[in-house]
């Protein structure tokens, strides 16, 4: 039973970390490629899942609700990229901070003018709702089985789109040299605007899928933002590859460290004691790896290569 | 002999498969001006990078004052008494030429850590600011913020900043770069004078300057010395000529 | 020796508007706005320590409502352990609790001091956007501990039943407690002014400006920001307990990343390095949250819309409005 049910953890830890990594994997695009930091990633995120869930009330069908929160999310990157992004990418990093800022107000209550203050709710599609046999004799969720298997192939994905296609070769390009890639005579503006509405869509994929498992409401975005920034700074800013591997870490150690440290400590102190220090200690827990690997490597795991 | 203020031994730094840094030996003695010489690309930045405490070296030696500073930081080898000046000019743009140089003296005066009293009414900071300003002709210029200097007075501003540091060796890097024939000839006469007070390394491409100011050349190709003597000795080098000075066109 | 410049009379100005706002309150019959000027006066405090590293220093903490969280906790825990009696117990050693103002800011500047030590010492370490995440996501894990530590309230927070008190006042009238915030205000702002025209604020600035000039002169800046990353942590930790004072409650929303955000609002509404800006900024904050907040209960919408104007558009904020262009010397 403890067996299955460690195995189990396990994949919630994999499941977060595949969600963190569609999260920070837009972050660091776009600080790689337009350095600039974007605390509204959040609201996309959140964008995506009132799409999601308002399309799959109104149709029925969860699978255009998955392709509305895509749609919108990348929508809603690709006019605040031109309204507002825009302006920001030669000015320093608090003017962006807090234009970003503005921005997550804006979405926030925006968001609560449209929807009203009730959460609203998504069904998992009836295709994965079942469950698949675990080693051990317990049962686990088929969705969120889907979820690592949707940020698997996002990974993939991404890795060809970058290595192997002309848009990848750009964005390669952007990301060493900003004014080589003018002297090629691409279209900067545009390609910024990709890139800034693929981070979007990223983000909104991943707040469709969670709003599945969770509630869909007003600042469901900022939790995920900030685990995703430490995502980025385990991982190293502007490396897809770090971005992956930091979102396994902060997903696994976060969720197995609320499942294991209560554990551990009621070996030796009193069950409700060891809840109490453990689930503390676990809250803080992946705050606590990033600063050991702050110590340790300050650049992070995967420096991305300086041009 | 003489002490050597600066002494550099064997100094090696790759990047990767690129030996930036080959195996250089280098000293600089009292009242000299040492002239390093090369063509782009031959890792005279690296090297004075290394010598500032802004890179660490792989394997090698560098001491200062007769003191092993390898492992000393940038701030170290400044309060130390290395001065140094930077081949993009590089200065607290907001302040004014005064203030800059002030920043020195304070750094100077020891700590930096006083909270209360108002720096621009303490003497003990801003007379030897001026007079440093003084010395490189900037005393007209003490208010104007660096930013609205002129290419030419920012390199005197920061020769002033050595020169406040009371430095005991200076590393200047490309002080002529940008300055028009007027602003090098009086440079150059005050670098002749300035050898008196703490020798120079002196990375340069003004060949001009450097023929007139050197005590001894060195040249550096692809991270390696490949010459080191006097002017006579490496104007007549035929290495030298090969490799670096090519054919007089 | 010096006139009086623009800037330092806009300055006076806004502190002069500042303590009369509360007795015309009370002249005109509403006291209500008597706490409205205390909250002016304790976020323009906390926005002043803010501006020491963000101003000063150029350092862009997104993580300053961890010192102003704790800051207002050392408040509320020591005066619930006055009201029960019962020491703090550390193990090693017991501390009783206090309801004096004194003691509980010297311990709100302590702890807040060596959180921020502590944090400073790991994120100063990096730069950029870097230290921006770092702060923040420390920051958050102030807030998630808070929220799951059950001692002292866990998420609903923990209240402090008497406003504690004040040698000399009694500070359950409003007017008195304003007084005492309006002073601690004049006090940081003192204490600001002449560290930014010291040694220290000028390697401080100037480390902002060119930390490779800096280090070359032989001030190594690690140093300089740590120390005054400390010291804006310990002021923003006295407004925090001053906060917690204010609404004689303390819960972990005071350490959330709104409020750390809210902070750099504040000092960019007012004006960047100004002396006068976090003041400003406070003042037009409450105001713009109180009148707006009135007419619709969607003001952080349009808070958000003036935010981006005055991001994309005007950057010297109100003082720079009011004081013109920064002048530096």
């Amino acid at each position: 039973m403890q067996t299955a049910l460690f195995i189990e953890q396990l994949l919630n830890g994999l499941q977060l970390g595949v969600m963190l990594f569609l999260m920070a994997a837009g972050l660091t695009l776009i600080f790689g490629v337009m350095g600039l930091i974007n605390l509204a990633h959040g609201s996309l995120y959140m964008v995506g899942a009132f799409a999601c869930a308002t399309v799959a009330a109104y149709t029925g069908s969860f699978w255009l609700g998955l392709i509305a929160s895509l749609a919108a999310a990348a929508a809603a990157g690709a006019i605040i990229e031109i309204l507002v992004i825009r302006r920001l990418y030669e000015r320093d990093h608090l003017d962006q901070v807090l234009a970003t800022f503005a921005l997550i107000l804006v979405f926030s209550e925006g968001t609560r003018w449209l929807f009203g203050s009730f959460p609203l709710y998504l069904d998992i599609p009836p295709l994965l709702q079942g469950t698949v046999p675990l080693p051990g004799g317990s049962r686990y969720q088929l969705y969120r089985l889907a979820i690592i298997g949707v940020g698997v192939a996002v990974a993939v994905g991404l890795f060809l789109l970058i290595t192997r296609t002309r848009l990848g070769m750009r964005i390669r390009a952007g990301e060493s040299d900003r004014e080589m890639i003018g002297a090629l005579g691409v279209d900067i503006r545009t390609l910024y605007t990709i890139v800034f509405a693929l981070g979007a869509a990223l983000a909104g994929l991943a707040g469709a899928m969670v709003g599945a498992l969770q509630s869909v409401q007003v600042g469901m975005g900022e939790p995920a933002l900030i685990l995703a920034f430490v995502v980025i700074v385990i991982g190293g800013i502007g490396s897809i590859r770090g971005a992956l591997v930091g979102a396994v870490i902060v997903g696994v150690v976060d969720t197995m460290g609320r499942f294991l440290l209560p554990q551990i400590f009621g070996l030796f102190m009193n069950a409700s004691q060891a809840g109490i220090v453990g689930g503390a200690l676990a809250s803080m827990l992946i705050y606590i790896v990033m600063a050991v690997v702050l110590a340790v490597r300050p650049q992070g795991l995967f420096p991305a290569a300086k041009g | 002999m003489v002490e050597a203020i600066l002494d550099i031994k064997d100094l090696r730094k790759s990047f990767g498969a690129l030996k930036a840094t080959d195996g250089v030996t280098l000293d600089l003695r009292p009242g000299e001006i040492h002239a390093l010489i090369g063509p782009n690309g031959a890792g005279k930045s690296t090297l004075i990078h290394q010598i500032a405490g802004t890179l660490k070296p792989d394997t090698g030696d560098i001491h200062f004052l007769g003191e092993r500073v390898n492992h000393l930081g940038v701030a170290e080898r400044a309060r130390k008494g290395l001065g140094r000046s930077f081949q993009v000019s590089s200065l607290a743009p907001e302040f004014s030429a005064l203030r800059n140089v002030m920043l020195a003296v304070q750094s100077k005066q020891g700590s930096s850590f006083r909270f209360f009293k108002p720096v621009m009414h303490d003497k003990s900071l801003t007379e030897p600011a001026m007079a440093a300003l003084e010395r490189v002709g900037l005393k007209d210029r003490a208010n104007v913020p660096a930013a609205e200097l002129s290419h030419g007075e920012r390199r005197q501003l920061e020769i002033a900043i050595a020169l406040a540091l009371d430095s005991k060796a200076f590393l200047l890097d490309e002080p002529m770069a940008g300055m028009g024939p007027e602003g090098s000839r009086q440079l150059t006469a005050f670098l002749d004078g300035l050898r008196q007070e703490a020798p120079i390394l002196l990375v340069e491409h003004d060949m001009d300057a450097v023929f007139a100011l050197a005590d001894r050349i060195s040249v550096l190709v692809y991270g390696r010395i490949i010459a080191s003597g006097s002017v006579d000795d490496i104007r007549n080098d035929p290495e030298v000529r090969r490799a670096y000075l090519g054919d007089p066109a | 020796m010096m006139n009086l410049s623009r800037e330092n009379w806009v300055s006076l100005l806004l502190l002069a508007l500042l303590l009369a706002l509360p007795y015309a309150a009370i002249k005109f019959g509403n006291p209500f706005y008597v706490t409205l000027a205390t909250r002016m006066a304790i976020l323009g405090l906390a926005a002043v320590g803010l501006n020491i590293a963000l101003g000063l220093g150029g350092l862009v903490s997104f993580g300053h409502a961890a010192f102003f969280g704790i800051g207002g906790y050392v408040a509320g825990i020591l005066a619930s352990h006055a009201m029960s009696m019962q020491p703090l117990n550390f193990g090693l050693f017991t501390l009783p609790g206090s309801n004096q103002m004194p003691t509980i800011w010297l311990f709100a500047m302590l702890v807040g001091g060596l959180l921020a030590a502590a944090i400073g010492t790991i994120s100063l370490r990096t730069s950029g956007v870097y230290f921006i995440m770092i702060t923040l996501a420390f920051a958050q894990m102030t807030f998630y501990f808070a929220i799951s530590w059950p001692a002292y309230g866990g998420e609903d927070g923990l209240s402090i039943l008497m406003r504690n008190q004040f040698p000399g006042f009694n500070t359950m009238v409003p007017l008195n407690f304003f007084l005492i915030c309006y002073g601690v205000l004049v006090a940081a702002l003192i204490l600001f002014a002449l560290i930014k025209n010291s040694r220290f604020g000028a390697a401080l600035q100037a480390a902002r400006q060119n930390e490779v000039r800096v280090a070359s002169v032989g001030i190594a800046p690690f140093r300089i920001r740590l120390v005054a990353f400390v010291l804006s942590g310990m002021i923003v930790a006295l407004a925090g307990a001053l906060y917690a004072d204010l609404n004689r409650f303390v819960s972990p929303s005071m350490l959330s990343w709104h409020m750390s955000g809210e902070f750099i609002v504040l000092i960019i509404l007012g004006g960047v390095g100004r002396l006068a800006g976090p003041v400003a900024g406070a003042m037009l904050f409450v105001m713009f949250e109180f009148l707006l907040g009135g007419l619709t209960e969607r003001w952080q919408f349009f808070l958000g819309l003036v935010l981006l104007g005055v991001v994309l558009f005007a950057r010297g904020g109100l003082v720079g409005l009011l004081a013109g262009r920064q002048r530096h010397g």
